[in-house]
């Protein structure tokens, strides 16, 4: 098992493929962080507008933490396609390459084949998260500094105390990757299905795409099947930067506004992500390989 | 148009025993009770409560000189101060003879017996249209004010003293206050839930900022820069 | 001597079609054994089934003693296969394709200079280093190969390894394949399309069409000379076939075919009937001795008419 995952790792680190997320990510990243250095107070007037009608605010509003959240607010719904490049591909490209078959004669199991590959892809996604936790939080820290982070809200404004915010991002991103892993296992589980990576990378797209639109959408028929498309969870991260208040309405350091419906979307795609592996591990150990 | 008023006030006030003279005599007290402090630094604690704002309660330093320089700092942070109220201070308004002060009868402000009087700017292009204050005649202390201004609605100071009584500075100070309303397109916040409404009604707009005075360093000359 | 191989009425059906059906054989052990069929007549998906690839609708196939589908490790630990086109990891070396199998193939662990060897053995080993995409067929061939050997396997099984391959390439797999069962007693099992190419090496062979079994026997006794179809062609077929009708060969003639008479006889008759013919005065275009075996070959390649060939 453990052979297993190196090989897949080194596939998947061999394929020049893989890197185009990175480099994405970087790309995207940059660029937000240079338009926020250059025009931010542009963008924060914007926001604060509402707020600066009553209210003086001083301080760094646009620092490190609030940059990270609005990368991450702007690039958490893409990052989807930039995993599905590579999840969506692991089965069906050696199908179409013609490895598959090979591979499945050799004295390993399918359980433990797909198991690998699914771990692989896991750990994947998780270095392209933690390579954009480094960029969009820490170097957004270094370049934009650290203050309190005003959140704000459609309905409301969070003031987070700067020593009350790294964990949060912890806790965001460990949330991301739950949300990203969802992805991978339906790009996965689709996979099994074809013998070329076109037409599952298609297809998770295009799931991704219609649910986060549906997810989006704020009209009331789509409003009652929200609850069952897993896009809908996957920005419940958002969730950690809200905090409760106490009966003075003064913010409670450390809290979580609503960390109920927070682990209830963790739970939904943690169920979601067990349901498709299970579902890919019991089609794979029954599949014919034809290719 | 004010004189107007000023002339219709008069005449209510007519009824009162307190007569004009009285009052501007008991402003001066207070007014040279305040003037003992040349400038401060106070350090405190701040509470925000607005409908709309979440935040958590900080602590603050206040800085002040004669005659008119105020200024709140988070210590650290962003702050989120209302217009103009946080840095509406008593000594500023009682500075210079450039009111008219009027009296308006007794109330109470916590069980203390207290004198109203109404300040009214001789200035016509002051942002101040009127300010009323509560003061305890005994203490010579500035219990409440109400002061309605031209941009920035009607706001409410409410003050309770302690050790540094003697000063006229307040241990407590709260201030009430008008918010406009506050609202972002979810599609510029980018939220996608639609029952996420905070739970303080957002139709209550009156806010409230408190703080809580811990210390004061009085009198040890402070520099103009505090003020940038 | 316990079989390598020993398959019994294996069948697999794909919805309604039937690929496999019924079908038993057995490979003993140093055989070079020779699964022969036209496109499409169920060798692939017998192999498939034999390296689990294919579940199997019914039937039992047993390797090394052990049924496959309770030991399936411990048997593909002894087996090594190429299976079609010789398909690895393009954007790897060979050299990091033939380290990445040698590491699940259940062989021991291989220093670099063993790895490097074994390509060595199938002449790869100047292009070690080369990615795969930059190979010519017959390289990736040879590689294929290389992989399948890695882990020293018992048995090899290659499917259709000379498709696609150049004269020389062809021979070159031909004289790996003898070597490794001459040098190195390994058991081969080699499926081809083509007769041609396996009856120079294979010493036993097993013919199926349609997924049934039609032959299965050593070489040798299927190439039996007695059973020799003789094809002639004269300027009057049809004239011709009546007079050996009335002749003592009459017993002899095969159903009538479009552009030949077919005769089946024993090879050391041909003279005996040539000279039969030049008493007759049938006017001889050809006359063309083939193996029975051959011939359905040439029958079901080319798919004209059924024959029943095969009544021994």
């Amino acid at each position: 098992m453990w052979k297993l995952l190196q090989i897949e790792l080194f596939k998947i680190f061999k394929r020049p493929r893989t890197y185009i997320s990175f480099v994405a990510v970087a790309a995207l990243v940059s660029i937000i962080q240079f338009g926020l250095k250059v025009d931010g107070k542009m963008y924060v007037d914007f926001m604060l507008r509402d707020l600066s009608a009553s209210f003086n605010i001083e301080g760094n509003v646009l620092n490190g933490y609030l940059v990270c959240y609005i990368i991450l607010q702007l690039l958490l719904v893409h990052v989807p396609l930039l995993i599905t490049l590579i999840a969506a591909d692991l089965i069906s490209g050696e199908a179409n390459m013609g490895t598959l078959r090979l591979l499945l004669t050799k004295p390993v199991s399918r359980t433990e084949v797909i198991l690998a590959k699914f771990l692989a892809a896991a750990i994947y996604t998780f270095l392209l998260l933690i390579f954009m936790a480094i960029l969009a939080l820490f170097v957004s820290m270094a370049i934009f500094g650290t203050d309190d982070m005003l959140n704000l809200k459609s309905g409301y404004v969070v003031q987070l105390k700067s020593n009350d915010i790294f964990w949060r991002y912890i806790c965001a991103f460990c949330f991301a990757a739950l949300a990203m892993l969802t992805v991978a296992s339906l790009g996965f589980f689709l996979s099994l299905f074809a013998e070329n990576s076109i037409g599952p990378i298609v297809a998770t797209m295009s799931v991704i795409v219609v649910f986060t639109i549906l997810s989006t959408l704020d009209i009331p028929i789509f409003n009652a099947i929200k609850p069952y498309l897993f896009t809908t969870h996957m920005i419940g991260w958002k969730g950690f930067f809200d905090v409760k208040v106490n009966n003075d309405n003064e913010a409670i350091i450390g809290s979580v506004q609503n960390l109920d419906k927070v682990l209830q979307a963790a739970g939904i795609l943690a169920l979601h992500i067990f349901g498709l592996l299970l579902a890919s591990v019991l089609v794979f150990r029954k599949k014919d390989i034809l290719s | 148009m004010k004189k107007i008023i000023f002339v219709f006030l008069s005449s209510l006030i007519c009824h009162f025993s307190t007569s004009a003279q009285d009052v501007n005599s008991l402003i001066k007290k207070v007014r040279s009770k305040l003037d003992k402090v040349n400038d401060y630094i106070a350090e405190g604690k701040m509470k925000t409560d607005v409908a709309f704002i979440k935040a958590p309660v900080g602590k603050v330093k206040v800085f002040y000189k004669r005659p008119d320089k105020f200024t709140v700092k988070r210590d650290k942070g962003i702050s989120i101060l209302p217009k103009s109220g946080v840095s509406f201070n008593m000594s500023s308004v009682l500075s210079g003879d450039n009111y008219t002060a009027i009296p308006s009868g007794e109330s109470t402000v916590g069980g203390d017996k207290v004198k109203l009087v109404k300040l009214l700017p001789n200035d016509d292009n002051s942002d101040v249209v009127l300010t009323t204050l509560y003061i305890d005649e005994a203490n010579l202390l500035i219990k409440k004010a109400n002061t309605t201004t031209r941009e920035n609605g009607t706001f409410e100071m409410e003050m309770s003293y302690g050790k540094y009584a003697s000063y006229g500075l307040p241990d407590r100070v709260i201030f009430a206050f008008n918010t406009k309303e506050y609202k972002l397109p979810k599609g510029v916040t980018l939220e996608f839930d639609t029952d996420d409404t905070p739970k303080h009604s957002v139709k209550n707009k009156k806010g409230r900022v408190e703080i809580i005075y811990s210390s004061y360093v009085i009198n040890k000359n402070i520099s103009d820069m505090e003020f940038k | 001597m316990q079989p390598v191989i020993k398959v019994s009425n294996l069948s697999k059906h794909f919805n309604e079609i039937v690929a496999v059906n019924n079908l038993s054989f057995t490979v003993n052990q140093g055989d070079i054994y020779g699964f022969l069929g036209q496109n499409g007549a169920g060798k692939s998906t017998t192999i498939r089934m034999l390296l689990t690839l294919i579940e199997p609708s019914h039937g039992e196939i047993e390797m090394f003693g052990m049924h496959l589908s309770t030991h399936r490790k411990e048997i593909l630990r002894q087996t090594g296969a190429v299976i079609e086109k010789p398909d690895v990891y393009k954007y790897l070396s060979a050299f990091e394709n033939v380290q990445l199998f040698s590491k699940i193939s259940g062989g021991p662990k291989l220093t670099r200079a063993q790895l490097l060897d074994q390509l060595a053995m199938v002449g790869l080993q100047e292009r070690a280093f080369s990615k795969v995409k930059t190979y010519s067929q017959g390289m990736k061939q040879r590689l294929g190969i290389a992989i399948a050997l890695v882990h020293n396997p018992q048995l090899i099984v290659l499917d259709e390894p000379t498709n696609g391959l150049d004269p020389q390439g062809i021979a070159d797999i031909r004289n790996l394949m003898l070597h490794l069962s001459k040098e190195r007693n390994k058991t081969i099992l080699v499926s081809s399309h083509l007769l041609s190419e396996i009856q120079l090496i294979a010493n036993r062979l097993l013919i199926i069409d349609k997924g049934k079994k039609m032959a299965e026997g050593d070489t040798l006794a299927l190439f039996d000379p007695s059973q020799t179809l003789v094809e002639l062609e004269t300027l009057d077929n049809k004239k011709a076939f009546y007079q050996l009708q009335q002749s003592r060969w009459s017993a002899k003639l095969q159903p009538a075919r479009e552009k030949t008479i077919v005769l089946k006889m024993d090879k050391n008759e041909i003279p005996a009937f040539h000279q039969s013919l030049a008493q007759m005065q049938i006017p001889i275009l050809s006359l063309q001795p083939r193996n029975s075996l051959e011939d359905y070959f040439l029958q079901v390649t080319t798919g004209n008419q059924h024959v029943e060939a095969f009544t021994n």
